[in-house]
């Protein structure tokens, strides 16, 4: 039976019915699977949710020990059962923690990418190519004019702005969960050793990230500091919603930065008024998108969340079968990782 | 090249106008001629031609890239310039750029065959950035947030100078500046002008506000119609001397013409106008509005009276003007809707030339008979206008009535009675001893537009915006009832908050059903309250209508789509 008769997407998300469990749903479900911590993909009060142990720390962290009545810690590459439907999550270089998963049922392997990247990311395993008939892949930078820069370079433009501006405040803006540990580890392989001042609503999941092995080096709360112009010249990171807010206010001279994917159009960074814009992405740019369609080869692709159009036809004219997967709510760019 | 893509680079993401004026001064203090005059020019939009046209960039990415990728990135980026820069799939980075001058005389002197490959070898060896300040310099489409007053004003700082000195010598001097930016530098004289046509910057009017009305009183001020056309600024040196041409080589000399007409920003829109061009002589600078006005071919001595034709609306004044009454004869004003057909055609056909006649309506001088005014209060300005245009024959120009008004509610009544007349779009009221001020001076002038007109539409199609924009769904068709289907009437891209933006980007993302190219089509549920200034009848478009600036005035996330207005009531408001 092909797949397109037994996996589904409804408004609460995508739905295998022979296995009765949904993947990443919007709304509280009896069996969630969940790929990674992204708020978008991870939501509270599902009976049963199966998920990697990081993904489930993550979720405790961010919304309590009873986020879910029944919870799963699956091990990478190891199948488990669902009726007859056959589930094996494996990594997907995205975030800590971060899966995609394959799914197997009727004589058919179909593996859901989650979100994902190909990029070298101290934080989590690569992303693994699993032989698939139906690659289900997220598209959010799919479009070819994203071509994500190395992260060192992206980083030593914030090493330059901050000898450039000493007397100024570098306000980063970074998704708290991924991005920010990503960027303040590139900080550290760039050899930066001072400290690295938090915004409150970053500190439980570096905490987190510290628990589980992840040396961030020193970490201070801007809360903690009491003369806040001791911070010109220093890295505070924030969410990116806290750039333009009252608390920003408080720093001096703010140079605000931003780490994002879609820095990379100049209009996206403009209206995030992010004076000094740092392509740092957690996804997949459209080379390493195509790269994974001609390494996984499938049969078909399905495209989901984000700029479907482009990478459907990409995939078409690479002689693939393709179909967009329209899935409600992702790539809503304030709550999920970019 | 790489210095002045880094300074677009830094002016692009600071927000700051001080903070982008240091930018540039700096820029200005340690970059040699000619580059910065060239890159001055391309910041204040005066460069006289496009490198290339946006075609020809088009084009040239199509033939490199694959043009339906092309097209949704395109259509996701907003702006050709940046998507071409990011899709360019050469690139051979070199460490020797040409200069911004290079790049300048290189495009001058190109021939037309060579204009593609010489973009395309300049875009192999240019990063990403530096691509993007070159298509957007090539286009002429630097949108970097620095209006050309400003850098008037970071060039008047730059040379310890009065902002006012380097208005009037603006339109006389020509890129790249290098004489204007010796004199500023203390190293030469001033550049000689008074013999050039040029354009004077313009005075400028606020909305009127309540309390401005209520303190409105008889004999203060000057009222008169807001005509719906275009302010332009006519300025004629018809006995100009010819031998007097600067024979300076090096800057390029332009024919210098002996009349020209300027839209309110200074852009030179003369050959859109011949008509009018030829039929002036004199040596003046007026201030008017153009509109299409069928009896510009009338006779003077046969003239039909004051009140016989056109846009009077009662109230008519002759109040120590016994001038106006006796000998000017009244335009037969046409609708914006017929200057429209006249406006951006580079060569009118001469039939288009007299089936739309065009002609000013002067409100003000800012020179007459060779005399400067701008010192004058606006009622000498005015007492001196009455007595030239007694004398003149220049047939395509009429003087602007006056009204009368006593008291805030008699200026209120005005106010409604004019607003009857679509060719005209409200009230000016300006003082009668304010001097010729360059910019929006504080009351001083007041502009009263008529209220808008407002109907219920429901979304029908979502388009991406550009620019600030860029990314969001922000350009909205939308449509009204007939029997039981909808008929697109407009489309609005402006009226709602950023707040707002977003809501509705994400509200079309969430009830997209099709999609037509970049068009996506929604479900037919959202009432937007949409307010525009006219209806007019459209053979154009299916529902026979066309609106004049519609804008989204509030989001009726609370009404369903069946109580929005059917197209009869739209209809209803056309007026003849």
């Amino acid at each position: 039976m092909h797949p397109s008769t037994w996996l589904k997407t409804d408004d609460t998300g995508l739905y295998c019915e022979p296995g009765e469990f949904y993947i990443d749903p919007m709304n509280e479900v009896a069996t969630a699977l969940v790929t990674h911590g992204h708020a978008d993909h991870a939501r509270a009060g599902h009976n049963s949710v199966y998920a990697s142990p990081e993904t489930l720390a993550i979720m405790k962290t961010r919304y309590g020990e009873e986020m879910a009545i029944h919870q799963h810690a699956v091990t990478l590459g190891k199948t488990i059962e669902f009726n007859d439907v056959k589930v094996t999550f494996y990594p997907a270089g995205h975030i800590l923690g971060s899966t995609q998963i394959l799914i197997e049922y009727a004589g058919y392997r179909v593996v859901v990418s989650g979100d994902y990247k190909r990029r070298h990311d101290p934080t989590c395993p690569p992303f693994k190519v699993v032989p698939c008939d139906i690659l289900i892949t997220e598209a959010t930078f799919g479009l070819p004019v994203f071509k994500h820069p190395p992260i060192e370079q992206e980083i030593e433009k914030l090493l330059h702005s901050l000898r450039v501006f000493p007397e100024r405040c570098h306000l980063v803006g970074a998704y708290a969960l991924g991005k920010c540990q990503r960027v303040i580890l590139a900080l550290r392989e760039a050899g930066y050793a001072k400290p690295i001042y938090l915004h409150g609503a970053q500190l439980k999941l570096c905490d987190l990230y510290k628990q589980l092995g992840i040396d961030l080096g020193e970490l201070i709360p801007v809360s903690e500091v009491t003369d806040k112009k001791t911070l010109a010249g220093e890295i505070v990171i924030a969410p990116p919603s806290a750039l333009a807010d009252r608390w920003s206010r408080s720093l001096p001279n703010v140079r605000p930065v931003v780490a994002s994917g879609w820095m990379q159009i100049r209009a996206r960074a403009k209206q995030k008024n992010a004076e000094l814009p740092l392509i740092i992405s957690d996804h997949c740019d459209w080379p390493e998108l195509l790269k994974t369609i001609e390494e996984v080869n499938p049969k078909e692709v399905w495209v989901t969340h984000g700029r479907e159009d482009a990478l459907m036809y990409q995939a078409e004219k690479m002689g693939f079968k393709a179909r967009a997967l329209s899935l409600v709510g992702y790539d809503e760019e304030e709550q999920g990782g970019d | 090249m790489e210095a002045f893509s880094h300074l677009l680079e830094q002016l692009y993401f600071t927000s700051g106008n001080k903070a982008k004026a240091q930018l540039i001064a700096d820029y200005i203090a340690n970059t040699p001629d000619p580059d910065r005059g060239w890159a001055i020019a391309a910041m204040a939009g005066t460069l006289r031609f496009d490198f290339f046209k946006r075609n020809t960039v088009k084009k040239l990415i199509t033939e490199h890239s694959d043009p339906a990728l092309f097209a949704m990135s395109y259509d996701y980026v907003g702006e050709v310039s940046e998507t071409v820069a990011h899709l360019w799939p050469y690139s051979k980075p070199t460490d020797s750029l040409p200069s911004l001058t290079e790049v300048v005389e290189t495009f001058a002197s190109v021939s037309k065959q060579k204009v593609s490959d010489t973009l395309a070898n300049y875009l192999t060896v240019m990063t990403p950035a530096q691509r993007w300040a070159l298509l957007k310099l090539g286009t002429r489409g630097l949108r970097i947030g620095v209006s050309a007053r400003s850098i008037k004003q970071i060039l008047a700082d730059y040379g310890d100078k009065d902002i006012k000195e380097i208005e009037t010598l603006w339109h006389a001097v020509h890129p790249p500046y290098v004489d204007m930016l010796r004199w500023l530098e203390g190293k030469a004289e001033k550049p000689e002008i008074e013999n050039a046509v040029t354009f004077h910057p313009v005075m400028l009017s606020h909305p009127i506000e309540d309390s401005d009305i209520e303190a409105f009183t008889e004999n203060t001020w000057q009222i008169e119609n807001k005509y719906d056309g275009i302010r332009v600024q006519l300025v004629v040196k018809s006995s100009k001397a010819f031998n007097d041409r600067s024979i300076d080589s090096d800057t390029t000399n332009e024919d210098d013409p002996e009349k020209a007409l300027f839209s309110r920003t200074g852009d030179d829109i003369s050959h859109s106008f011949p008509d009018l061009l030829e039929s002036v002589s004199g040596n003046m600078v007026l201030d008017g509005e153009l509109l299409v006005i069928h009896n510009v071919e009338h006779d003077n001595n046969l003239s039909e009276g004051s009140t016989a034709q056109g846009i009077t609306t009662g109230n008519t004044t002759s109040d120590k003007s016994d001038l106006q009454a006796s000998s000017i004869v009244q335009p037969d004003v046409d609708t914006f809707n017929a200057l429209q057909q006249r406006l951006n055609k580079k060569k009118p056909s001469k039939a288009l030339q007299s089936s739309a006649p065009v002609g000013l309506i002067v409100y003000d001088a800012l020179v007459l008979d060779g005399k400067d005014l701008t010192e004058q209060t606006l009622k000498t300005r005015r007492l001196a206008l009455e007595r030239w245009f007694s004398k003149t024959d220049n047939k395509r120009l009429f003087l602007s009535q006056t009204l009368t008004a006593t008291s805030p509610e008699s200026l209120r009544q005005l106010h409604t009675d004019v607003c009857q007349n679509r060719a005209v779009e409200g009230l000016m009221i300006k003082r009668l001893d304010s001097k010729y001020i360059p910019g929006r001076p504080k009351g001083k002038w007041f502009k009263w537009k008529r209220d808008p007109l407002v109907v219920d539409a429901v979304m029908m199609y979502a388009q991406r915006g550009h620019g600030k924009r860029s990314s969001f769904y922000s350009d909205f068709t939308f449509g009204t009832w007939e029997n039981n289907q909808l008929l697109p009437i407009g489309k609005a891209y402006s009226g709602f908050t950023d707040e707002e933006l977003k809501k509705l980007d994400n509200w079309v993302r969430r009830n997209a059903v099709g999609r037509f190219g970049p068009v996506r089509e929604v479900k037919k549920e959202l009432v937007l309250e949409v307010a525009f200034d006219a209806v007019h009848p459209s053979s154009r478009h299916k529902s026979g209508v066309a609106l004049r600036f519609p804008r989204i005035h509030r989001i009726r996330w609370d009404k369903p789509a069946n109580e929005a207005d059917t197209l009869a009531n739209v209809k209803a408001l056309i007026e003849s």
